[in-house]
């Protein structure tokens, strides 16, 4: 378990003063010009050597990315943007740092330009987040008051502007280069690629996009040190992790813990257990809307984690952890999300547009159980048909929770197809 | 040039430019690669996804071809080339199931499609897809909408390529289609930027507006389904009951190549075919949808004026008319030629009057002082692909998206790459902006010349564009010497832009006469009116109107002789570049008309002066014995530059001169399609004025 002394985001819950001055007296903006005299190279070293991975969910190492940031401006300016647009289903944590603890991801935000070579940074953030962009806002323009941002910023010598965008609220918009041509005011479709943003980004310049808790984490590793970032978790899952948890647990939380803490002990000793007690466990999913359930018996021994994960056909994602108990209709559960990705496919490519529809079509019978057995098969062969072929990530997030459902539930599916063909309930719903 | 590079697609090895694309490159290797979003000349979107191919020691995904350089390829182990493969089964597998996927919200409403047997979905489903369907929810539907009298919608067939909302904005350059909606509910449609529309609801009213680009027809064409199909032709012939010929069309001076379909004797459509130096794959609305102008006011039997009244009359007895006519004239017989007639009429009646001893002949029936016999002044020097390349377009003297749109999405073409526009002459809007450095030929001679030079001055290429504008006004001819001066000094090209697809031609064999057409009706008895329909002759000459359609030239006519219009015998034609092309005979005139050079040849026997061809290959022997270039179809001349004198000119300002674009000359105000466009055009301007 994280010690309080090892967290990084000491205001998480609100509890204490989210200003300046309260942030301050936690530790951050301490030596911010001191961190960026070490130069460039120092920094993107170090982040590098901490081995953080991208907190968003695809888990890029951060220090590898602002690596491909060309190191010569050819007359272009370089941007970061900052992806707080944090709409992924079970997903609260960027919102957090966002409203409570606001400073550390702009002071981040300044390290983190400075090492890319960004004199400009825009947040995207979410629509729906009006509260968190006012509570954001406020302590930009404070940081701005204080000289923090601006011309010299914080000292350092650094001419930073920090902006923040405020989204419609169109879960596509997630996706790092929608993210930009919605940034751009145009319509938020993802680009092709390549090019990456890393080479043509915003306004067809070199463009770094992060998550909130990737440049949010960065000051406090400059500060401590890559070395005790990477003593949390295991090897090349290191540092610490904001887990989202809710669901059937008895505390529902949003808790800062080390990497590769076992799923059993995050929800027994930040949630309270889970509601019924662990037997009662159904399934899981591990990291937001998009990663494939895991199954109670695969909990046991869950290591949460990018690549523990990533070998039971799952992944970290965005760390939310959502707790389904045995009351809990995953079939239904499932269908809730095809419909959501349904919902916010952006239409742009072929598979994904006319896939989405068709799955939660599919979904919507096999809820019910007026399918054909034989549809499940068809139902999986679609997903692998939209998964890999689209423009962007979202044809493979609206694949995975179906996949993931038919590998570990399909009697269940069977089952309530078979139950309402015959009137009789099968011995899966039974238990 | 960038060095080339080797890559290998499906074993076979190619050296490429590491600029093309994967489907390009796939392409040079002869390996055909479908596609459905992907167009050559549009953007690339990437959206359909049918294009995807695998890359080797790539992402275990299938990349899209259509998207993806040869340059962002990562060389294979020891820096051996790069592999992409498109025959393997994660290839088969990625397109039968964007196959499937296009198809499970597609009505497979095939045999009342239009696109029936010309379509690339059904193509494409025949050869990559499967014979079934898995898809058992029910099937979407879309509203259609009305874009107009040209394009005809079927929204539940659109596969979402965005091909129309690409060329509508990059080629067109007038933003009036865009998607809507997300996900499966997303859907194309058009809304007015142009003007703001009045109504109960303006959303609605703005939305789904009608489209008023004069090159919309092209995204039928570029419709890969039979979501926007050809309304004016809808429901009327199948792609294989109809006989297709190469033609040219007539419409404008471009001379953009075209296919004519025929089912039986009539014109069911026209289309554009390819010609990069031409017209690229565009076609004008204006060429494209006149075809229904060919089956109405024609002139299906010769006419003879008696008691003041045209009567129907046969061959021989119109023919005596003229013989009478011509012998009481004694030599004072005089001939115009139309806008849309071919070289060899022009030719045969050229040597018509040498044999009565006249040489009062002349084809610029709008006064358009070009000089004869300098081709670098009537022709210029540049030519149509020049504008490609052009650092700077300079246009005087002409709105081209009136005289040749297609001509003007070239120069927005070349806008696009990075070319300055500057115009003389109206202030119109091109659909690009474009500096506007004067209104009258002063900028090319008085203060305004400083500006205009430092316009073209080392610009890569620049080119000046002269139009009808500024030559048909009494000053013309000074106009155009001081252009070239201009272009001589700057080093640009010229291009004469014509509004005739006559012209040229005429001018290339002496279809001329020093006094232009007035001085060359001037005291004649006698005027042979071949085709020539925007002239008013005056009362008391005798007037012989031999042409296709019963426009203003045959109400003044004494004697009409029915011809053939340009889809009805083979024809040369010479471009505005000066290229000469031929269109060929894609059906037969109506009733008694007749070959228009076969009417002369036989009027001549009549009038005992008989031309030596008995055939079209005699006349055209006979005619390239004296204009050899001719000869060389599909070739520009050479045009040496003869400077012309850079007289005094008048400080009136260059007025555009067509007043109607879509009725220009008597096919286009016979046809009723042509007509509801012209009227829509009016409807637009007034209304955008009510709006100002």
């Amino acid at each position: 378990m994280l010690d309080d002394k090892d967290r990084i985001f000491t205001n998480l819950y609100g509890m204490h003063d989210r200003s300046l001055a309260g942030a301050k007296a936690r530790g951050h903006w301490d030596g911010t010009a001191g961190l960026i005299a070490n130069g460039r190279d120092w920094i993107v070293n170090e982040i590098k050597n901490s081995g953080l991975r991208g907190r968003g969910g695809a888990g890029f190492p951060t220090g590898l990315k602002w690596s491909f940031m060309p190191k010569e401006s050819d007359g272009r300016p370089h941007y970061l943007v900052v992806n707080a647009d944090e709409s992924e289903p079970g997903t609260c944590k960027d919102r957090e740092i966002m409203r409570h603890d606001p400073h550390t991801l702009i002071e981040g935000c300044l390290i983190a330009s400075f090492a890319m070579g960004a004199h400009a940074a825009y947040i995207y953030i979410r629509g729906e987040y009006i509260r968190e962009r006012e509570a954001l806002q406020a302590a930009i323009d404070e940081a701005y008051d204080a000289g923090l941002l601006g011309k010299n910023a914080a000292g350092s010598g650094w001419d930073f502007d920090l902006y923040l965008h405020h989204g419609a609220g169109a879960y596509i918009c997630g996706e790092e280069t929608a993210l930009i041509e919605s940034l751009e005011g145009k319509k938020g479709m993802p680009r092709l690629k390549p090019p990456f943003p890393a080479g043509v980004g915003l306004y067809g310049c070199p463009t770094t996009v992060n998550n909130v808790e990737s440049i949010a984490v960065a000051p406090t590793i400059l500060r401590r040190g890559a070395a005790w970032f990477a003593s949390f978790g295991r090897a090349n899952n290191t540092g610490t992790k904001i887990f989202a948890i809710s669901g059937h647990v008895n505390r529902p939380c949003v808790v800062e813990e080390s990497m590769s803490i076992g799923l059993k002990e995050l929800l027994e000793r930040h949630c309270g257990g889970v509601r019924g007690g662990w037997k009662n466990l159904k399934a899981v999913i591990p990291g937001g809307s998009s990663v494939p359930l895991l199954p109670s018996h695969l909990c046991d021994d869950a290591i949460m984690d990018f690549d523990w994960l990533r070998e039971q056909k799952s992944g970290l994602g965005t760390a939310a952890v959502i707790v389904m108990d045995q009351s809990t209709d995953v079939i239904k559960a499932i269908w809730r999300l095809a419909k959501f990705y349904k919902h916010e496919s952006c239409g742009q490519c072929t598979p994904c547009r006319e896939g989405t529809g068709w799955m939660m079509r599919v979904m919507d019978r096999l809820v019910t159980g007026e399918a054909e057995i034989e549809e499940i098969d068809t139902l999986l062969d679609v997903t692998t048909r939209v998964e890999g072929h689209t423009i962007c990530a979202l044809g493979d997030a609206a694949a995975w929770p179906i996949q993931g459902l038919i590998r570990h539930f399909r009697d269940e599916i069977e089952d309530r197809i078979r139950a309402r063909r015959s009137g009789r309930v099968g011995a899966v719903a039974a238990e | 040039m960038s060095e080339l590079r080797k890559i290998i697609i499906d074993d076979r090895e190619v050296e490429v430019d590491p600029r093309l694309t994967l489907l390009q490159a796939c392409e040079e290797a002869g390996v055909e690669i479908p596609r459905f979003c992907y167009h050559e000349r549009l953007s690339i979107a990437g959206n359909c996804r049918m294009c995807l191919v695998e890359v080797v020691g790539g992402p275990p995904k299938p990349a899209a071809s259509c998207a993806m350089q040869v340059k962002d390829l990562r060389p294979g182990p020891d820096g051996a080339p790069p592999v992409v493969r498109t025959n393997t089964p994660m290839v088969r597998r990625a397109r039968e199931g964007v196959m499937e996927f296009l198809l499970i919200n597609h009505p497979l409403d095939c045999p009342i499609c239009d696109q029936g047997g010309e379509c690339d979905l059904q193509d494409q489903a025949m050869a990559y897809g499967v014979d079934f369907s898995r898809y058992r929810e029910p099937k979407r539907s879309a509203t259609d909408l009305a874009l107009g009298p040209l394009v005809e919608t079927h929204m539940t067939r659109c596969i979402s390529c965005t091909r129309c909302v690409r060329f509508m904005t990059e080629v067109a350059g007038v933003p009036e289609m865009g998607q809507t909606g997300r996900g499966e509910d997303s859907e194309i449609t058009s809304y007015d930027s142009a003007t703001l529309q009045t109504g109960p609801d303006l959303v609605v009213a703005t939305l789904r507006a009608g489209l008023s680009s004069e090159l919309q027809g092209n995204i039928v064409d570029l419709c890969p389904v039979g979501a926007l199909t050809n309304k004016p032709y809808a429901f009327t012939a199948r792609p294989w009951e109809l006989r297709k010929f190469q033609s040219i069309d007539v419409m404008d001076a471009l001379g953009s190549n075209t296919r004519v379909d025929v089912r039986g004797r009539e014109v069911m459509r026209i289309l554009p075919r390819n010609h990069d130096g031409v017209n690229e794959e565009w076609l004008a609305d204006r060429s494209r949808y006149v075809w229904d102008g060919l089956r109405r006011q024609r002139l299906d039997r010769p006419y003879v004026r008696r008691e003041g009244k045209l009567k129907p009359a046969s061959w021989a007895e119109a023919f005596g008319a003229i013989a009478a006519a011509v012998k009481a004239a004694d030599g004072a017989v005089a001939a115009v030629a139309g806008d849309l007639v071919s070289v060899e009429p022009m030719w045969a009646l050229k040597r018509l009057m040498a044999a009565l001893g006249s040489d009062w002949h002349d084809c610029r029936q709008d006064g358009a002082r070009l000089i004869p016999g300098n081709r670098s002044a009537y022709v210029g020097n540049a030519t149509v692909a020049d504008i490609d390349a052009a650092g700077a377009v300079l246009i005087v003297g002409s709105n081209p998206r009136d005289a040749a749109p297609v001509l003007n999405a070239r120069i927005r073409k070349a806008w696009i790459g990075g070319a300055d526009v500057a115009v003389i002459g109206e202030d119109v809007d091109l659909t690009f902006p474009a500096a506007h450095l004067g209104t009258g030929p002063e900028a090319l001679t008085g203060k305004g010349r400083g500006k205009v030079v430092a316009f073209l001055k080392d610009k890569a290429a620049p080119v000046i564009i002269v139009g009808q504008g500024a030559l048909a006004r009494d000053d013309g001819a000074a106009v155009i010497g001081h252009a070239m001066a201009l272009a001589a000094e700057t080093g640009a090209g010229m291009l004469v832009l014509h509004t005739a697809a006559a012209r040229v031609g005429g001018m290339d064999i002496g279809f001329t006469h020093p006094g232009g057409v007035a001085g060359a009706l001037e005291g004649a008895k006698v005027i042979f009116n071949l085709g020539a329909d925007e002239i008013d002759i005056a009362a008391g000459p005798f007037v012989i109107y031999q042409g296709h359609h019963g426009d203003r030239g045959a109400h003044r006519a004494d004697v009409i002789l029915p011809g053939a219009a340009w889809t009805e015998q083979p024809g040369t034609y010479v471009n505005t570049e000066g290229r000469v092309q031929v269109a060929n005979r894609a059906g037969f005139p109506p009733g008694d008309a007749r070959e228009d050079w076969a009417i002369l040849r036989a009027l001549s026997a009549e009038l005992g002066v008989t031309l030596p061809f008995d055939t079209l290959d005699a006349l055209r022997r006979d005619l390239y014995a004296a204009h050899p270039h001719l000869a060389a179809v599909d070739a520009i001349a050479e045009s040496p530059w003869q400077p012309v004198e850079a007289g005094e000119v008048a400080p009136r300002a260059f007025r555009n001169g067509l007043a109607d674009h879509y009725l220009t000359n008597a096919v286009t105000r016979a046809s009723a399609v042509m007509a509801e466009c012209s009227r829509l055009a009016a409807e637009r301007r007034a209304k955008a004025m009510a709006a100002e």
